[in-house]
């Protein structure tokens, strides 16, 4: 079965974020005063053939460990759809 | 003493350090392909700058999976000296054979200078040739070179003076201005636990003759060679 994982990639907690912050500031300036925060990251959209959603998503995790993210920088959240 | 400088795809600083090394090494300098699994009997491995597999992902984060990554990992965990140069320090906190990470620069751009380094710790391979305190100059070419870790290995590094080189003004303060990229403490450089790995963002094999402009980077090459030729690897916790 085949399957998509939406692996989100974002800087953890207390990681500069330069260009989160250029980008709240340009919202800012274009109006959008109501921005404070702007976190920026990494979207990957995983196909996945797989026989369960559960096995899917521990092949989305196992990736995301590995490769998609740096632990010692970034956090991850997983999605699976079919 | 015979150097090994690797060259990953798109690796674009491997003639530098290789001349460099040519130059103060007095022995053997050989290329190491990334696809290789054989280093070749080297003494120290290079991981030069430049841009492995285009800097997808993350800067580093492709590299640390070549085929010879595994073989400078066994290496560096018996003691082995590694020296990565900007990209190369790059990959070198991705294979985790050095803490923390480097992020994109603070100020968003690239930064392609001219900075001043002072020396931190002159009990390392790298800067056993210099006293601490004394200031060096080379350049410093790159997008993601502000050095981070979180606070405890931060604390870690500092305590165990895994810090070599920071980046300071010509009079050697350390300042926020002198920092070119938002690295924490200013680090520029650093050692492993084990004394054996290295990483730092400037380049030392860029500024090995003075008509080049300086060869502040030559004194730290000078330093490393000297002590790996001299047998002087020091493995802490051996």
């Amino acid at each position: 079965m085949r399957f998509v994982a939406n692996v989100r990639v974002l800087l953890k907690d207390g990681v500069l974020d330069p260009q989160g912050e250029t980008i709240t500031r340009a919202l800012r300036d274009l109006g959008f005063g109501s921005v404070t925060k702007t976190s920026t990251g990494k979207l990957f959209k995983l196909e996945i053939d797989s026989n369960t959603e559960a096995d899917a998503k521990k092949i989305a995790s196992e990736a995301a460990t590995r490769l998609l993210a740096n632990p010692v920088i970034e956090r991850y959240e997983i999605e699976v759809a079919r | 003493m015979k150097a090994g400088v690797i060259v990953f795809p798109g690796s674009n600083c491997d003639r530098d350090a290789y001349r460099a090394f040519k130059l103060v090494g007095g022995g053997q300098v050989v290329y190491l392909w990334h696809g290789s699994r054989d280093l070749e009997g080297c003494d120290i491995v290079v991981l030069p700058g430049g841009f492995s597999y285009g800097d997808y992902l993350r800067a580093g984060a492709i590299a640390r999976f070549s085929p010879i990554m595994k073989k400078v990992t066994e290496f560096a965990r018996g003691g082995g000296v590694v020296f990565g140069i900007c990209n190369g320090f790059q990959i070198l906190t991705e294979s985790g054979l050095l803490p923390g990470a480097l992020l994109r620069n603070s100020g968003l751009r690239f930064v392609c200078r001219e900075v001043n380094l002072r020396v931190e710790n002159d009990r390392s391979l790298l800067t056993a040739g210099l006293a601490t305190g004394s200031l060096l100059k080379m350049p410093v070419a790159h997008g993601e070179g502000g050095y981070f870790a979180d606070p405890a290995t931060l604390a870690a590094v500092e305590s165990k003076e895994q810090v070599v080189l920071r980046y300071s003004n010509e009079a050697g303060v350390i300042t926020s201005e002198a920092n070119p990229n938002g690295s924490l403490n200013n680090i520029a450089g650093i050692v492993s636990d084990g004394g054996n790995v290295f990483g730092m963002m400037p380049h030392p094999e860029r500024a090995c003759e003075q008509v080049l402009g300086s060869a502040g980077g030559l004194k730290l090459l000078v330093s490393l060679c000297e002590n790996i030729a001299g047998g002087v690897v020091a493995r802490q916790g051996d």
